[in-house]
């Protein structure tokens, strides 16, 4: 321990590191790619992890779609092939049915699946936008960002059925002038006069969402185009730790019976769970991130023992040398040490370059998919496991030098220094 | 200074053993210069080693300073071997990636020896041997005589009790062999206890006394009277 904390043997350290160039430098490629490789690796999948994050942050991680389609099996007097239309009044029964259900968000819409787009028009200025109905909740599962000065349909919206509605950024572009605040603003909406409260920005997210969307009050949508308690479809938001897909299932039970729909029928209500799919992706990236856990440390155990082996040979090639250090008073212990001492210091300075490297590829491949629609975002490794990796190097470099450290104190002074 | 009774050693060779030393005693005082002579396989690189703590008699007693050496652990020999020995050997082993300062520094260093007093000893030294300027070149850089120079310096520099020489010559020419001993006589003048082995008959009349060594066992042992090697260097 003394001669680790010895500047002399340091001193003895870098000059037999420095004076055998081609061996130090064979011996430190081995841990330097496998240090390089685990970095990289592990920093790209947290990079896609980001990245798969980034593209679900505006919408609740668990949240799922219920709508209703045809009825496949015939049930309780009704015959198979019966539309079901979901109810407003569904959503009450789901609430205290499931729950694990945080929110849901009833949806009316005019413009997407076949039915016609509501016409939009300000002056002379006019276009065709997707009208949706809209409750508070909604903001909830799917974070809107609304520009400064705006808001989400509020309570006293749909209390009131306020004609008031939030415009997509482009839906402003085509029918404000640039230099024009929207808010406050009127626009037509099928022939009837809305306050514009304000303007929604577009994130990609997928789905048939765009950035010309006009959200209106679900009770103003109701009035206006005549649904009554007819809802397109449910946005419901599970608890964090609720399983999606069995509140799926809860889900599709509860509404099987609402609607006097066999138990059996698969068909009769259409879902898509977000949830489900986001655990899929979740589970794919962190089996990324174990994948590359487990090829970084074989790639640094691999350059490790490459370490050791070369270190072997150069012992052997050193035989005379050390041989000599020990007739002029090295002890066992001594010599032991160096070789212990020269193989962690390899293995380190290896390391520590591979960790600058693989720093400064992860930081190269960020900038270059920087802005793009490629899920990659913000490739990084956390700290803990640089060090870990740090400590393991430290550990197996340590372990490593035994083998030939054990290899140099076995050779008796004697017969290192035989001639010939 | 160097007191041996009754020596013996043998090496097993597969399934039969050889009898290398058949009983050797002799003592060597301070200050003298001995030359160990025997043909090869006379047993005189066995006694060396012995001598130097690099192998061990099988029975008989070993005293180097009145330090009874006996038994010794690896750890314990090497601290001896860099208290009390120094060592030259035919084929130099000079340390080929450290300059010839720092070959000479290496005893030192294993005595811990703080840095800059290292540095200024083993100047101090290699200026003995009239290769200061010399320092900062590699081994490789020189000749031969001035390798075992630079050997021979390394060997002093512990300030050991005892210097064994192997065959300090047996890789050199003439001219450089009488260079060497020329150095090793100095030293000695300067009261320093030095063993040579050698097998030349010019090298071993070169020092004080001639032990020669036979089959095992010393077959003569005589004193000489020293012929100077600085007669035959210009």
């Amino acid at each position: 321990m003394k001669q680790l904390f010895d500047g002399n043997t340091w001193q003895e350290i870098f000059q037999s590191i420095r004076k055998n160039k081609l061996r130090t430098f064979l011996t430190m490629i081995g841990v330097f790619v496998g240090i390089y490789i685990y970095i990289g690796l592990s920093g790209a999948s947290k990079g896609l992890d980001n990245g798969f994050e980034r593209q679900f942050e505006t919408i609740a991680k668990n949240s799922l779609f219920a709508w209703g389609q045809r009825t496949s099996i015939p049930y309780a007097g009704f015959k198979t092939g019966r539309q079901i239309q979901l109810k407003l009044g569904d959503v009450e029964v789901l609430y205290n049915r499931v729950p694990e259900i945080e929110t849901i968000a009833p949806r009316n819409v005019k413009g997407i699946f076949g039915s016609n787009p509501g016409i939009i028009t300000r002056g002379l200025k006019s276009g065709n936008y997707a009208v949706y109905g809209d409750f508070p909740d909604f903001a909830d599962i799917a974070t809107k960002k609304i520009y400064d000065g705006g808001r989400f349909i509020n309570d006293e919206d749909i209390e009131q059925a306020r004609k008031v509605c939030v415009i997509g950024e482009r839906t402003q572009k085509e029918l404000f002038e640039e230099d024009e605040d929207p808010i406050g603003g009127y626009i037509r909406i099928d022939n009837i006069y809305f306050q514009v409260v304000g303007v929604h920005k577009f994130t990609p997210g997928g789905g048939f969402e765009s950035d010309s969307d006009i959200y209106i009050p679900f009770a103003t949508f109701k009035k206006l185009y005549n649904t009554g308690d007819n809802v397109s479809w449910l946005t419901i938001a599970a608890y964090d730790d609720a399983d999606v897909v069995k509140v799926e299932e809860d889900i599709k039970a509860t509404l099987r019976s609402i609607h006097n729909v066999s138990p059996k029928d698969e068909r009769a209500f259409g879902s898509f769970n977000l949830g489900e799919i986001f655990n899929k992706i979740m589970g794919f990236s962190s089996g990324m991130t174990f994948l590359s856990l487990i090829v970084g440390i074989a790639c640094i155990l691999a350059g490790v023992i490459g370490i050791g082996n070369i270190l072997l040979i150069s012992v052997k090639e050193r035989t005379k040398e050390l041989g000599v250090r020990r007739a002029l008073g090295a002890t066992p212990s001594e010599v032991r040490n160096q070789i212990i001492i020269e193989a962690l210091t390899l293995t380190l300075l290896a390391g520590i370059i591979g960790i600058i490297f693989g720093a400064l590829t992860l930081k190269i491949i960020d900038a270059l998919t920087k802005g793009g629609d490629f899920p990659y975002a913000n490739p990084t490794v956390p700290i803990p496991y640089v060090i870990g990796s740090l400590l393991l190097m430290v550990v197996l470099g340590v372990l490593i030098g035994l083998i030939p450290a054990q290899r140099a104190v076995s050779i008796r002074p004697i017969d290192a220094l035989r001639e010939e | 200074m160097i007191e041996i009774k009754d020596l013996h050693k043998s090496y097993k060779m597969g399934s039969n053993s050889l009898h290398v030393l058949k009983g050797i005693n002799f003592s060597v005082e301070d200050g003298e210069l001995v030359a160990i002579m025997g043909s090869s396989g006379s047993g005189k690189s066995t006694l060396l080693n012995i001598l130097g703590m690099l192998d061990e008699a099988d029975e008989g007693e070993y005293t180097l300073d009145n330090v009874p050496i006996k038994n010794l652990s690896e750890t314990k020999a090497a601290q001896y071997r860099n208290k009390f020995l120094g060592f030259v050997f035919q084929s130099f082993n000079l340390i080929n990636y450290k300059s010839a300062m720092e070959n000479v520094a290496l005893p030192l260093y294993y005595q811990r020896v703080a840095r800059k007093e290292r540095t200024e000893k083993a100047l101090q030294y290699l200026e003995r041997v009239g290769l200061r300027e010399w320092a900062t070149h590699l081994p490789s850089e020189l000749s031969g005589g001035q390798k075992q120079r630079v050997a021979i310096a390394r060997a002093m520099a512990a300030e050991p009790k005892v210097l064994l020489a192997d065959e300090p010559t047996g890789a050199l020419d003439s001219t450089t062999s009488y260079e060497v001993m020329d150095l090793i006589q100095k030293i000695n003048d300067e009261g320093n206890t030095i063993l040579v082995v050698t097998h030349e008959e010019d090298i071993a009349h070169m020092c004080k006394r001639i032990v020669h060594l036979k089959d095992g066992v010393i077959v003569e042992d005589k004193k000489v009277k020293q012929v100077r090697a600085a007669e035959y260097v210009q």
